[in-house]
């Protein structure tokens, strides 16, 4: 039996409606403040193991839950009902520029970008070397990352985040990092990460990178969860 | 959330802070002072010169509480907006996210330190000699760092459900500059008066700094009054910031 690192067992979770009532409101009206705001509903009873190793794809249309599943893995959100178990230390890729400043330089946000995602002054100092060295920045080490482009950005970020021993990877929607040579060494990397048993979770509406990456896959739909299985099979769903 | 982890972001962000200001500016360490010292020079002209308000060394009076005021009052508008700023951040790592408004208060707090060379400075070239009573001046630095993190604390948390907060905070600091004896000296509030004053958190430290700058006097009632002032907003701070840092994710 394999060795479960995620485990999802009925969870709701809901969000506050967008628009919030205002000080104005709160202040003219007092009472509507003891009254429940009216919520919005994203995942509704949601139960799902994933296991350690493994590479986990979540697909559905925009809107279904898919990244607020990562954000309940992550532990940012907390659900409303059911319960949520993860284990080993969760890494996201985050989204373009997220953790960094455009002032420093990238040796800089190495350091602050490795230590928001939970790694250690100290691992940071032992293995930036090696995060310019797999993102190719080698030469523009000193350069304020402001003046880099966008797949140079993107460089960076994924160099660190698969640097630091992630337990779990959150991926959402950005394996379409940096040129053709760079997504070959990303893919490789990845390979190498699996090997060392990390588990690996990507959302996508790409069902292409899902069905060639994933072992298994979940389908959401109107919230709820459609469909698990092979990757292939749960592609299949999803295009008909 | 080990302790070690929380005191590596503290630093990490913090250096960040540091370095961005000193970095993107060309006048770098000089922002930090010209502010206040435009701001002196301005009510020197103003209260001095024009209204021929008597008040000994005007200047130093100025500028004791002037760079005090700049620092809480930096940290609040930025501390404000730490959690919104932050937000693809703290939609995606789960990390104590008290350290962002705390990097900012750290910041500004590094800021009057760095300034406070300037003050010791224009204190003595106004003939006020140096004593051994100015080494008091870390406890004020303490409490005032604790005041205003507890009140950057309830800012930042709240700050992501009621968005207009960043205005009114604006509001409330121009108003409370003025509610705060820095360009007054503390006597000159009417007697009958003086009890709301206590409750201002600032008033207590604004005023321990010009007696310990101008008369190099302790005043141990002021530095009571600014502990009372400091538990309460820490604690409140956090109590707050507990509560609602858990809905960050959903609301940003």
């Amino acid at each position: 039996m394999r060795e479960i690192v995620i485990k999802f067992s009925n969870v709701d979770k809901s969000f506050p409606s967008y628009k919030h009532p205002g000080i104005k409101t709160m202040l003219l009206r007092p009472k509507t403040l003891g009254t429940p705001r009216k919520r919005f509903i994203a995942l509704k009873d949601i139960s799902f193991e994933i296991y350690k190793g493994e590479m986990f794809g979540i697909v559905g249309k925009n809107g279904a839950g898919k990244s607020t599943i990562l954000g309940l893995i992550a532990g940012v959100l907390v659900p409303d009902r059911g319960k949520i178990e993860v284990k080993g230390k969760v890494v996201p890729l985050l989204e373009l520029g997220a953790g960094f400043h455009p002032e420093l330089n990238s040796i800089e946000n190495i350091m602050l970008n490795g230590v928001l995602l939970g790694a250690s002054r100290k691992m940071m100092k032992a293995i930036t070397q090696e995060i310019l060295d797999f993102a190719g920045l080698n030469e523009f080490s000193n350069q304020p990352i402001r003046t880099f482009s966008t797949g140079m950005v993107a460089r960076l970020g994924f160099s660190i985040a698969v640097h630091i021993q992630p337990e779990i990877l959150l991926v959402d929607e950005i394996l379409a990092v940096g040129d053709a040579e760079f997504q070959r060494r990303c893919l490789e990397k990845i390979d190498q990460l699996r090997k060392a048993n990390t588990t690996i979770l990507l959302v996508s509406h790409d069902t292409n990178q899902i069905e060639k990456f994933c072992d298994r896959a979940l389908l959401l739909e109107d919230k709820s969860i459609k469909l698990i299985g092979n990757a292939s099979e749960v592609i299949k769903a999803y295009a008909s | 959330m080990s302790l070690s982890r929380s005191f590596d972001l503290v630093f990490t962000l913090t250096l960040k802070e540091i370095k961005v200001k000193y970095r993107s500016s060309a006048l770098g360490y000089l922002w930090s002072l010209l502010y206040p010292l435009s701001l002196a020079l301005l009510f020197f002209f103003a209260l001095r010169v024009v209204l021929k308000v008597q008040v000994e060394d005007f200047v130093v009076f100025l500028l004791s509480g002037l760079f005090a005021w700049q620092w809480f009052a930096n940290s609040l508008s930025a501390s404000t907006v730490s959690i919104i700023s932050n937000a693809s951040l703290v939609k995606m790592v789960k990390f104590p996210y008290f350290v962002l408004p705390l990097s900012n208060v750290l910041n500004d707090c590094f800021h009057f330190i760095a300034s406070l060379p300037v003050l010791f400075a224009l204190a003595i070239f106004h003939s006020k000699s140096p004593s051994i009573q100015w080494m008091a001046g870390s406890i004020l630095i303490f409490l005032q760092l604790m005041t205003t993190l507890g009140i950057s604390l309830v800012l930042a948390s709240l700050n992501p459900f009621f968005r207009d907060l960043e205005r009114l905070t604006q509001i409330g600091l121009n108003i409370a500059f003025y509610a705060t004896p820095i360009i007054y000296p503390f006597e000159m509030i009417p007697e009958k008066l003086k009890f709301i004053f206590y409750f201002n958190p600032m008033l207590p430290v604004i005023e321990a700094w010009h007696r310990l700058i101008l008369k190099s006097e302790i005043e141990l009632w002021l530095i009571g009054l600014s502990l009372i002032h400091s538990i309460f907003w820490l604690s409140v701070g956090f109590l707050i910031f507990s509560r609602f840092s858990k809905r960050f994710a959903e609301v940003l």
